[in-house]
């Protein structure tokens, strides 16, 4: 082979690598991407039962109640519209009534919210970013 | 007045570098012994001046001064004192302070280690280190200044953060700057070749050994913030995903791929240009690292305390930087000679295979990563890019890389004989067919591609094995002379072998910690029971404890064997720290073998329960025991004849002593 045609193979074979793994990406940013909502947006945009979503707000206070074992109720609330949420796990250690939290889950066909994950992060003053952006719009919180 | 003395010490650092830069670039363009000389002192003087200025603010963390903010945010009269040493890079300011004073140390180790390098291109490598000293310097007086004080000194201070009162913290952000920054040198050396128009072999040589230590650094820093992680958030979780994790494995994928790419350059002096290409590339990514932990434009799980006009200081110097040296690599790359010819089955061949996959992957991580924050500025949509994006993405990727360990160090340069590497590895295949047939057939039930993982975990770590021991040349010459020879052969060969056996383990470990893990989520009383793979968790207690600046709820647990023998005890913990009344979870873990049962505590439930959440996690440890060995890899080849440095000079003097 000339130096021309080897070059031209290495790249035709990078060029092929990098198409299959940008495929494999269009793919999964299709199947695998978490959209964001706010109980606002969940009654504005409603989702199918079983669609993977974030649900972020505060939880409203003196919402949370723990049901049977290892289960956990509570609203979602941007102080405009409320989500019910049920969980089954252990709640992060900052989770508290009247913080913000974020919840990753589905809706249920009765409107309520399953969640598989509930996140706060490990710093007290901290409000996850898109909940701050959402609550801000919405002009209910003030914050930085 | 020592934190006054460090402030003014930092002022100088930066006009000091500014004039590094301005001597560097000058002494290249006149070559003059006397500017030479002046460059390397003044670059060794910059770090003096920033290892004073991160002295004093130490000194003000030792000695609790609370009139310093830094010092009031993060410190407290009774943490212990390694967790007072910590705070200081614990926080925004100090982290930042760290960050420089690591960059010009290496800029420093290049005055004063490269003492081989030709005077223009050193000089032209100092000068870039101290355009990025001077740029990360401004930032830090500009924007996040550690030694401001308050006017009023406080009696107590906040305490610091208790998530990182931890041991972990004390040695993760260290070595993950000293990986980060660390590529900063391979990055000034690629802009000076380009701005002097001129690379040989030689470069890679120079390049080489800095760019191993920093890879070194940052494979022992990801590691260490995994299992820190891992172990400290009580999540039971070792990867996330997180952009921030994300952030910091990037540069590690190019950097491999720079590993491998300047050993091509220095045998072959091929892929010249691609090498420059790549450790401009690996900083840029260290660059955008720092960006999206310091900016917090993206959601981390991991919190730091970020600020948004901060980020944008950083996003400036980030685009200078990245679009300078893009720019000059677009102007120069072309006047670089073309490098040698080489086949396409051939070791030269096999290193472009694991670059091409290394860079595609950090491609994929990087659109993982950047995704949300692109979708939202320009539709508005908050979407999440997970855990399963990745899998999907970068799990096939990495499965070619793993077929391909064994083969590239016996395949010979510029020609090499694939069905010959192939024979060679028939035991490493014979093994890894035993290992999935195994599988297959003692985890009924577990998935397929669970087999072909191990498998090919298997195969990584036999075939470093068959590399190892055919250059040793077992089975050709008797066990004894096998022995001699393995002693006898480069450092570098044993680097390879370790680093390619710590990716297979690690892989194994992912595998098989993914597979047949186990997690279960209940509620116990004391006296409760619940089985764990193969052995038994019992509930003892639930007791009050206090420690020196915290309050805990000690749950008690111990675990017997098949038999009922009782094999450990593990305490698991929710603690209330007393400065910030912030809960922690403090995992139990017990380690047996290279597996661990895990367990961390939830609430209270109304009838005196507890939530308990427990972990069967199978040969988890193998996960960071790779990299421990990719680490050990990297220190065998840093310690290699060839690259030690000054080794040329004293065989030089030697043969002139033999001589006369």
């Amino acid at each position: 082979m000339t130096r021309k045609q080897k070059r031209l193979a290495v790249i035709g074979g990078g060029l092929s690598i990098l198409a299959a793994a940008a495929a494999l990406v269009l793919f999964a940013l299709r199947q695998e991407i978490v959209f964001f909502r706010t109980p606002s947006d969940l009654t504005d945009l409603p989702v199918a039962a079983g669609q993977r979503l974030r649900l972020g707000g505060l939880v409203e206070k003196g919402s949370v109640e723990r049901g049977q074992g290892t289960s956990v109720f509570f609203v979602v609330t941007d102080t405009i519209k409320t989500v019910k949420v049920s969980y089954t796990g252990i709640l992060p250690d900052l989770f508290r009534e009247e913080q913000g939290v974020v919840a990753e889950g589905a809706m249920a066909a009765d409107g309520s919210f399953v969640a598989d994950t509930v996140l706060a992060k490990h710093d007290e003053n901290y409000m996850p970013k898109e909940v701050a952006d959402s609550l801000k719009e919405k002009g209910v919180w003030q914050g930085k | 007045m020592i934190v006054e003395f460090g402030h003014f010490a930092l002022v100088l650092a930066l006009a000091l570098s500014a004039a590094q830069v301005i001597l560097g670039f000058a002494a290249a363009r006149v070559a003059d012994v006397r500017m030479f000389q002046a460059t390397g002192n003044v670059t060794l003087t910059v770090f003096t001046c920033v290892a004073l200025a991160f002295a004093s603010l130490m000194h003000a963390h030792f000695s609790s001064d609370f009139s310093v903010i830094n010092v009031f945010e993060n410190s407290h009269t009774k943490i212990p004192l390694i967790f007072k040493v910590s705070g200081v890079w614990g926080n925004h300011e100090g982290s930042m302070l760290l960050w420089a004073l690591i960059l010009t140390l290496f800029s420093a180790l290049v005055a004063v280690f490269g003492a081989n390098l030709p005077d223009r291109l050193k000089s032209n490598v100092l000068a870039v280190q101290g355009l990025i000293a001077s740029a990360f310097l401004l930032f830090i007086l500009a924007t996040s200044n550690p030694f401001a004080r308050l006017p009023n000194a406080p009696i107590e201070g906040r305490d610091l953060n208790p998530v990182l009162q931890d041991f972990g913290l004390a040695i993760h952000p260290p070595l993950l700057y000293l990986g980060y920054v660390g590529f900063s040198v391979a990055f000034s050396f690629a802009v000076a070749a380009l701005i002097d128009g001129r690379i040989d072999a030689a470069w890679a040589r120079w390049v080489r050994p800095w760019t191993l230590a920093a890879w070194m650094f940052l494979t022992a820093g990801i590691a260490m913030g995994s299992y820190w992680a891992y172990y400290e958030l009580g999540w039971g979780g070792w990867w996330f995903w997180d952009p921030v994790e994300n952030a910091s494995f990037m540069p590690w994928l190019t950097g491999t791929a720079l590993l491998h790419s300047a050993v091509v350059m220095e045998k072959r002096g091929a892929l010249k240009i691609w090498t420059l290409l790549l450790a401009i590339i690996t900083f840029s990514f260290s660059l955008l690292g720092t960006f999206l932990v310091r900016s917090g434009v993206l959601t981390s799980v991991h919190s730091f305390a970020s600020d948004p006009s901060r980020g944008l200081f950083i996003l400036v110097i980030l685009c200078i930087f990245v679009g300078g040296a893009l720019t000059l690599f677009a102007l120069r790359a072309s006047q670089i000679e073309q490098g040698g010819l080489f086949q396409p089955i051939s070791r030269e061949g096999a290193l472009v295979f694991n670059n091409l996959f290394l860079t595609i992957s950090a491609a994929t991580v990087l659109t993982g990563t950047l995704y949300p924050l692109i979708l939202e500025a320009l539709t508005g949509q908050k979407i999440s890019v997970g855990a399963p994006f990745f899998n999907l993405t970068f799990g096939p990727l990495m499965v070619p890389l793993l077929m391909a360990i064994p083969f590239g160090p016996l395949l010979a340069w510029k020609r090499g004989d694939l069905f010959a590497a192939g024979q060679r590895l028939m035991w490493a295949f014979a093994l890894a067919l035993v290992a999935v047939l195994v599988m297959l057939y003692v985890a009924t039930g577990a998935p397929i591609l669970a087999a072909f993982g191990v498998g090919l975990a298997i195969w990584a770590i036999a075939g470093s094995f068959a590399d190892l021991l055919g250059k040793a040349g077992l089975g050709k010459n008797s066990v004894g002379v096998a022995i001699t020879r393995l002693s006898g052969l480069p450092r570098s060969v044993f680097g390879t072998f370790l680093g390619h056996l710590g990716m297979g383990v690690t892989a194994l470990g992912i595998v098989i910690v993914s597979v047949f893990g186990t997690e279960t989520v209940l509620t116990m009383k004391p006296g409760d029971k619940v089985e764990v793979a193969s052995y038994t968790l019992t509930f003892d207690d639930l007791t009050p404890f206090t420690g020196p600046n915290y309050s805990e709820l000690q749950g008690a647990f111990h675990l017997t064997g098949k038999d009922g023998e009782a094999v450990s005890t593990l305490i698991s913990s929710k603690r209330q720290y007393i400065a910030r009344g912030m809960p922690t979870t403090e995992a139990g873990i017990d380690t047996h073998w290279l597996s661990q049962v895990y367990v961390s505590l939830g609430d209270n439930t109304d009838d005196g329960a507890t939530v308990v959440r427990i972990w069967w996690k199978p040969l988890v440890t193998l996960i960071w025991f790779g990299a421990v060995l990719m680490v050990f890899g990297a220190v065998a080849s840093l310690s290699d004849r060839r690259l030690r440095v000054g080794a040329p000079k004293a065989a030089r003097r030697a043969a002139a002593m033999a001589a006369q």
